[in-house]
Parts: C-alpha cells; sequence; structure tokens
C-alpha cells in the first residue's frame, strides 16, 4: 500500500500575522514559512507505518507557489520517497486542494491518504473531509493513534470530551491531531539526499481543475485589541478584584 | 431560503452548542429547521421542539445514525439540500467533521467558524489563530457553515414549538462503524459551557502537579483547561486543550497558571471576560492579555489563592 501525505507551506508557528495596511488581505511580506504543524505530524505518521512495513512508498504532495517544493524537500528529507508539485500562484481554497488531490489520487492509487487536520494560516478544518466525500472514502479525522488491521483502518479520535474510535474500510483519509506522534528532526545527511528524490510538477490545468476561489475576501481587520491590564502584588489583592472590581467569583 | 441547522446530541439530550448554531441561523433567515440525525432519538427531536424559534425539526432515526458517523451524516444533508439555502452546525469537533464532507458532495465551500453574520452571504471569520478577522462572501448557491459559539449567545432552549417530522434517511453507507468512545469523567463542568476556567501550561511540570490546578478549578466550581504545550508535555489529555487547534472558550474568568501565552493559546481564550495570569515569568506575552496579572511561582501562589478564597 502506498500512501499520499498532503504538505502545506504556511505561516511559521511562532510568526504573528497582520493585516496589509489597506485591509486587503494578509502581510506576508519577508515572514518565514514553515511546514504547516500538522502536517508533519502526517509525514511522520506515514514514515512510522512505512517502518512498521505497513506501507510500501510515500509520496508527499504541495499545492502552491515555487516555494512549495522546499516544503515537499522537508517532507522527503523526513522520509518520504517522492514528491509532486501542483503549482500554481493563484490562491486555492480547500475545496480546489481536496479536488486537485482527487485527481492525483486517481494517478497514484495510494490506500491511505494523510493530511494535517487544519493549516494554521486559514484554520479551515476542510480538506481532509473534502477530500473523503469526493473519493467515496471514510474519514478518520482529528486522529490521535491509526492501526491498520487486515483490510481496514481504525482510528482513534480526538473528540469534544475525549476520544472516539472508528473502524474505517480502506482506502481510507486520515486527518492527523496534535496526540498522533512527534515528528522527527531532519538531519542533515537527509537533507541533501532529498535533493535528488524525484519531484515531478503538475498545473492545476494538467489536472483539469478549476481553483476558482468560491469565497471572495472582502477584507482582513484586527480583532480588538485587548487593553491590558494591572499587576497585582498578591493573592490577597487578586481575590479582592476578583471579587469586588471584576465581580466574577 | 430557510435554514437547515445540524443538532448535536447524544440520541437523549441536545448539546447546548446547537442553540448557538441556531442564533446564528436566525441571524440569516427567519426559517430556521433543525435536523435530528440518530438512534432511538425521540428525546433529543423532542429537546430541539423546544429551541425558541426553530420552525421545524427534521428526524431521521436510524442505527446507522447513531453515533453521527460522517459517511452517513453527509449525505443525508445533501439530500435535503434542494430545501435549504443554508447549511449550518456548531464548530464541535462533530460538526467539523461533517460539515465539511457535505459541502463538498454538494460542490461548495465551507465557510468555517463564523463569528458574525453580516448578510445571507457575507460573514466574519477568524484566521491566523485569531489574529486576522477575515470577512467573507460566499459565491456559491449553497452555503455551508460552521459557527463558532462563542460569536454567538444562545437561542433559549424552551419556549418554542416547532412541529416534529420523521423523514426517511439513506442507507448505511457501510465504510465505517463506530467502535467505542472513552469519555473524560468529570464532576467539573465542561470547558464549553463554564463560567470559570482554571487552565495550566508547561509551567505546572507534570501531570501529578496538575492537582494544584484542579483544587482551584474545584474551590471556584471551575472547569480545568490546559495550553497546547501542557497537552505535548502529556500532562493532561487533548480534550483539556484550549487553544486555535483546541477549543475556542470565552468565560466570564479565566486564569492562566503556568502559561507563557503563545499566538496559538491566546486564540483560544482571549475573549474572556477576565483574564487572571499567574507567571513567574513577568515578561510573558499572558500579561499582555491579562487584566489581573501576578507574578511568582504558581507552586506558592495557587495554594495561596485557595487559602486566600477561604477568607
Amino acid at each position: 500500500m502506498n500512501i499520499l501525505v498532503a504538505v502545506k507551506r504556511a505561516i511559521d508557528y511562532n510568526v504573528k500575522a497582520r493585516p496589509k495596511s489597506d485591509g486587503s488581505g494578509v502581510d506576508l511580506a519577508n515572514v518565514k514559512m514553515s511546514m504547516n504543524p500538522f502536517d508533519e505530524i502526517a509525514v511522520e505518521e506515514a514514515i512510522r507505518l512505512q517502518e512498521a512495513g505497513t506501507a510500501e512508498e510515500i509520496i508527499a504532495v504541495s499545492v502552491g507557489p515555487k516555494q512549495c517544493q522546499e516544503t515537499l524537500r522537508t517532507a522527503m528529507a523526513m522520509g518520504a520517497d517522492r514528491g509532486i508539485h501542483v503549482e500554481t500562484d493563484d490562491e486555492v481554497q480547500p475545496l480546489a486542494v481536496a479536488k486537485i488531490l482527487q485527481a492525483i489520487v486517481a494517478k497514484e492509487q495510494p490506500g491511505l491518504v494523510i493530511l494535517g487536520k487544519q493549516a494554521i494560516d486559514d484554520d479551515s478544518n476542510q480538506t481532509g473531509q473534502m477530500l473523503a466525500a469526493l473519493l467515496g472514502w471514510p474519514q478518520g479525522t482529528f486522529a490521535c493513534d491509526v492501526d491498520i488491521e487486515g483490510e481496514g483502518i481504525k482510528v482513534n479520535r480526538e473528540i469534544d470530551g475525549g476520544t472516539q474510535s472508528v473502524a474505517l474500510t480502506l482506502p481510507a483519509v486520515v486527518t492527523t491531531d496534535l496526540r498522533l506522534n512527534e515528528p522527527r528532526y531532519v538531519k542533515l545527511p537527509n537533507i541533501m539526499k532529498a535533493k535528488k528524490k524525484q519531484l515531478d510538477k503538475y498545473s492545476p490545468q494538467e489536472l483539469d481543475v478549476d481553483v476558482t476561489p468560491r469565497l471572495k475576501l472582502i477584507k482582513v481587520e484586527e480583532p480588538p485589541v485587548r487593553a491590558g491590564g494591572v499587576k497585582v502584588a498578591d493573592v490577597d489583592e487578586l481575590v479582592d478584584k476578583l471579587r469586588n472590581e471584576a465581580k466574577v467569583i | 431560503m430557510a435554514v437547515l441547522v445540524l443538532a448535536e446530541h447524544n440520541n437523549v439530550a441536545l448539546n447546548p452548542a446547537t442553540l448557538n448554531a441556531v442564533a446564528a441561523a436566525l441571524e440569516v433567515s427567519e426559517s430556521v429547521d433543525v435536523l435530528v440525525a440518530g438512534s432511538g432519538c425521540a428525546a433529543a427531536a423532542e429537546a430541539a421542539a423546544k429551541i425558541a424559534g426553530v420552525g421545524k425539526v427534521l428526524v431521521a432515526d436510524a442505527p446507522h445514525y447513531a453515533n453521527a458517523l460522517p459517511e452517513n451524516a453527509a449525505p443525508l444533508i445533501v439530500k435535503l439540500a434542494s430545501d435549504y439555502g443554508h447549511f449550518m452546525a456548531a464548530a464541535t469537533t462533530n460538526g467539523k467533521n461533517v460539515m465539511p464532507r457535505a459541502a463538498a458532495l454538494m460542490d461548495v465551500a465551507q465557510i468555517s467558524d463564523i463569528i458574525a453574520v453580516e448578510s445571507e452571504t457575507t460573514f466574519k471569520r477568524p484566521i491566523y489563530a485569531g489574529n486576522i478577522i477575515a470577512t467573507v462572501e460566499s459565491q456559491d448557491e449553497k452555503k455551508v457553515i460552521t459557527v463558532r459559539t462563542t460569536g454567538f449567545d444562545p437561542v433559549a432552549s424552551d419556549g418554542g414549538s416547532a412541529t416534529i417530522e420523521n423523514i426517511e434517511g439513506e442507507v448505511d453507507a457501510g465504510l465505517s462503524e463506530f467502535v467505542g468512545e472513552d469519555l473524560t469523567k468529570s464532576d467539573r463542568p465542561e470547558l464549553a459551557a463554564a463560567s470559570i476556567i482554571v487552565s495550566g501550561g508547561r509551567g505546572v511540570g507534570s501531570s501529578e502537579n496538575f492537582a494544584i490546578i484542579e483544587e482551584l478549578a474545584d474551590k471556584l466550581g471551575a472547569a480545568v483547561g490546559a495550553s497546547r504545550a501542557a497537552v505535548d508535555a502529556g500532562y493532561v489529555p487533548n480534550d483539556y486543550q484550549v487553544g486555535q487547534t483546541g477549543k475556542v472558550v470565552a468565560p466570564e474568568l479565566y486564569i492562566a497558571i503556568g502559561i507563557s501565552g503563545a499566538i496559538q493559546h491566546l486564540a483560544g481564550m482571549k475573549d474572556s471576560k477576565v483574564i487572571v495570569a499567574i507567571n513567574k515569568d513577568e515578561e510573558a506575552p499572558i500579561f499582555g492579555v491579562a487584566d489581573y496579572g501576578l507574578v511568582g511561582d504558581l507552586f506558592k501562589e495557587v495554594p495561596n489563592m485557595v487559602a486566600a478564597l477561604d477568607k
């Protein structure tokens, strides 16, 4: 069984995003970009399944501008066997990404697709679910544990209030949550090796996918700023303020 | 056109998040129906019929709807597509699981986690961990939307008298099976509904030390939360997590203990009415959003606070 892993180039998780001064979009000029953290967990999980002998080839795919190739090289340095870059400078929203991934699945015929549950830029949390819908496959979202068992896969999922376990038929789509694993650090020799790995390129047009955005961005703005508060000297003052000033206890 | 709200329930009782979703739906249209898909879910359907402002409750009662499996729930929503212009659900783990699948089946975008309704087609939603609020306009004929519960005050859970209509579901997709669930058992209030939350971070240091946080929480009748760092370190389960990738909360009082205030944590709690921070590092970013900050060692200050509350 081969595994397809989707990786997104997103703002680094340590960077605070700001709107452009005219409110037309997010200012990403000279901002540090990295692989979306949940996608690192997806790559790691695929590698672990390969190391356990469950998976054969791991194919990483990324959709977006030229620089996505860096993200793909990172995935390959972690251990993905080859990469596919669907290159476009247009904005690609989750439904369009799902359609592109559907087209790649048709070419590569993986038994499992693993994606991050959410990208930390648009915070949509949609692509995996949409891909599963388009393929008619089951979905194991927000996974904290996966177990391939014969013809199926058991996924333990993070849900409000605890965890839920579901048994899915294969092929399937899995999206990763935080506790699924801890991604490995990339070693320097592997970065060198990754440069030699195969990287194929497509355009959305070649895959026959219309990426026209379905949501039009009207404007962006900063949320209301919270006024800074006061420091208290000790717990007695704190409890007094909470009781008599804020009146919340 | 009318709005269909997907009810969140456990077949017996409604999850209160449904009331926030209905509130958002009523800002879109006067005509709001609720879909209750479940198994032996008559009690949940009756509760839904009492929600203020709901016109009709559609009930699909079949064994394969028991656990809200998206492979079965999404096609059911699609089956009802012709009667509605908007499909909404609370942005709970369940809503997030089911709604994008339904959206893709209808070939429309989903608008995730809305915090305001500007018009029938235009909505506000937080992006980049809530550091940016985007106003987006849907170009699709049908709108699939998840609702951030903290953005809308809930409608009343009683006073309504909706008609209940049983509908024929689709067959079991046969792709997935519910195996079981492991729900955290606690006498404390739920994070999403609590009026006071006490959260611990990396500074708490261990799973055992979380007892300090719990003691303060119990003294205040509060829910217990945690930062991603504390979850990452294995101190507490993931469902305690408050933040961009966990739960978004807005209680009356949020007490952050040993939490530095990373962007991703602030995303989940900065709309709380009153924020208290206790941290030994006076430069910690959490003090930038706290109404009351106490610089000190949590292992000393938190027990002191418990004692002070007794005075």
